[in-house]
């Protein structure tokens, strides 16, 4: 890439320098968050940054380039097995796993997108081909020994002073922290791609793939591209996930569920927006350890509650707002989005 | 210097013919009109050159290379912009942004695209237009978009699947115009399928008619018009009846 493509004046999004401002601003704010916050709303600020940034993450694939995905868990997935079983076997560091995962989520999307884009299986029949793949591993990753099948992965906890960032070792200030620059990052990414050459195709694509194709783009290349880019995305989701936790089940990590929350928050912020995701999570996460909270507190066994929760949520914004939030913000507001 | 040559170039869709052997060539810089009634096949002969469908048989070469069998994609980045006979916005995207798809395959510096993109709306007299979504533009104005979209990516040769229609006097005048500044100033060689005669007799150099899927005639405007099987097959029923 040449300097002059990064230079902020060829960039409308940049080109707003209050959004860059104020961007920056809440960046700081919950930087020093932490200094206040109890532990339990770090926990939940903690999620919020994880859906926010693997919501970023899906948002590039579907959002910008319309190609539907209900089968990103397998990315999550392998980007939290493939890391924690080298630091298990191998005391390989997770800084330098997350690159292995990474390199398997992206093989993995490679495949799945060939398949796909090569023999024109789109919308909803290229979705089932990502659920099938995503079952295919959860139920292979059931069966391998040493991944700790269905049995699930265990990663013990150091003592407090052998305790290393190198191996994430660490309490949710650490994830906090790690998680706040995944979603921040990925935001900034989200803002920088729209105006970018590779924004522009994406979103051509999503428009009318025929009239894109009049226009000069190579629809194969520029589909591998972006599920290339929103597996090796997601993989680092999977570094929290295992990390953060430190215990794996394949049930739970490939699980189809999993896959389908993690498109919420973009659907309900604003599909294709930088900004969605990141208002989404806002808004649904809390919601969702609310519902838990409560009922809990009732006494109430019933753990499929925030599913069922974000399920009427997003009824109701398909039927009040079917853009998501930050759509209707700018529309109502005013919001100069537009270079 | 001759530019597009389509020799015998043939389609079928199973027991329909519908473009049969056609032959033509088109020479740089100029502006040529295909016309015939609806059916006669203009559109699909469109598609057979920007790449959307492949030939069953015959040739067709840009600037000498042949360029049948490649994708759509392929024939544009050689030089070859089309547009659709119903106009096919980026819907939810700015007129801006719709150009910029255009004008990102030649220039992949964002803000060279930039300028080239708002050179082409000052052109087509969209510049006023710039920031809406392309979903709230009038028929007139997404013609208008449709054509600066194709203009966008620098091409030898411009298809314009009926650019006129739907349009009223004053501004198929004003396509007109926008037209022969296009192909006066850049030397954009024009391909135009079109039922408005008065854009036909206003711009073209050469007509060729089609009906049936065949080649029935070819000429000077003049002389297509006075040629009487065109007269009986398109313009009689069509355009006097």
């Amino acid at each position: 890439m040449n300097k002059k493509r990064l230079l902020p004046e060829s960039n409308g999004v940049v080109e707003n320098a209050g959004a860059v401002w104020l961007a920056l601003l809440a960046f700081a704010v919950l930087a020093i968050v932490p200094l206040f916050a109890s532990r339990y709303a770090l926990s939940v600020l903690i999620l919020v940054f994880y859906f926010a940034y693997v919501g970023q993450a899906w948002n590039i694939m579907m959002g910008l380039a319309g190609q539907l995905s209900l089968g990103h868990a397998l990315y999550v997935g392998l980007g939290a097995y493939i890391p924690a079983l080298l630091w298990l076997h191998l005391e390989v560091s997770p800084l330098i796993g997350v690159f292995a995962g990474m390199g398997a989520a992206m093989l993995v999307a490679a495949v799945i997108g060939w398949l796909g884009f090569r023999f024109g299986i789109e919308g909803v029949y290229f979705a089932l081909l990502t659920i099938a793949f995503s079952e295919v591993a959860r139920v292979a990753v059931d069966h391998i020994p040493f991944a700790g099948g269905s049995g699930g992965l265990f990663l013990p906890v150091q003592a407090a002073d052998k305790a290393s960032i190198l191996d994430l070792d660490g309490g949710p200030l650490l994830f906090y922290y790690v998680t706040l620059t995944l979603a921040a990052a990925a935001t900034a990414l989200v803002a920088w791609l729209t105006r970018s050459r590779h924004g522009y195709i994406w979103r051509a694509i999503r428009e009318d793939p025929q009239a894109a194709e009049a226009l000069g783009i190579n629809l194969f290349a520029a589909k591998m591209k972006v599920i290339l880019l929103s597996a090796a995305m997601t993989s680092i989701a999977g570094l929290v996930n295992a990390f953060y936790y430190r215990n794996l089940f394949p049930a739970q990590s490939f699980d189809m569920a999993r896959s389908l929350e993690l498109i919420i928050a973009p659907i309900i912020g604003g599909l294709g927006t930088a900004l969605g995701p990141v208002i989404g999570a806002f808004l649904l996460t809390p919601v969702g350890e609310a519902l838990i909270a409560i009922t809990r507190l009732l006494g109430l066994d019933a753990p499929g509650t925030k599913g069922v929760g974000y399920g009427l949520i997003l009824l109701a914004m398909i039927f009040l707002k079917p853009d998501g939030i930050w759509p209707w913000l700018v529309r109502k507001f005013r919001i100069r989005d537009r270079p | 210097m001759t530019l597009l040559v389509v020799e015998a170039v043939t389609k079928r869709f199973r027991g329909l013919t519908a473009v049969d052997a056609v032959s033509f060539s088109v020479e740089a810089g100029e502006i040529f009109a295909v016309i015939g009634p609806n059916g006669a096949g203009k559109t699909t002969l469109f598609s057979l050159i920007a790449g959307a469908l492949a030939p069953d048989s015959g040739t067709i070469t840009l600037a000498g290379e042949p360029i049948n069998g490649l994708r759509p994609d392929q024939i544009a980045l050689r030089g070859i912009g089309r547009t659709f006979q119903v106009v096919r916005p980026f819907p939810k995207m700015t007129v801006f942004d719709n150009l910029m798809v255009g004008s990102l395959l030649r220039h992949s510096a964002t803000s060279v695209a930039r300028n080239r993109a708002d050179a082409i709306l000052e052109r087509l007299g969209l510049m006023t237009q710039r920031s809406k979504l392309a979903s709230e533009l009038t028929l007139p104005d997404r013609k208008r978009l449709e054509v600066a979209r194709a203009l966008a990516t620098e091409p030898k040769v411009l298809l314009l699947d009926e650019v006129m229609a739907g349009l009223r006097p004053t501004e198929i005048d004003n396509m007109v115009a926008i037209l022969r500044t296009i192909n006066a100033e850049s030397g954009t060689t024009i391909v135009l399928i079109e039922h408005v005669m008065r854009a036909v007799m206003a711009l073209a150099g050469r007509v060729l008619v089609l009906h049936h899927g065949a080649l029935v005639a070819e000429g000077r405007p003049d002389e297509i018009v006075r040629h009487t099987e065109v007269i009986r097959s398109y313009l009689g029923t069509e355009v006097l009846g």
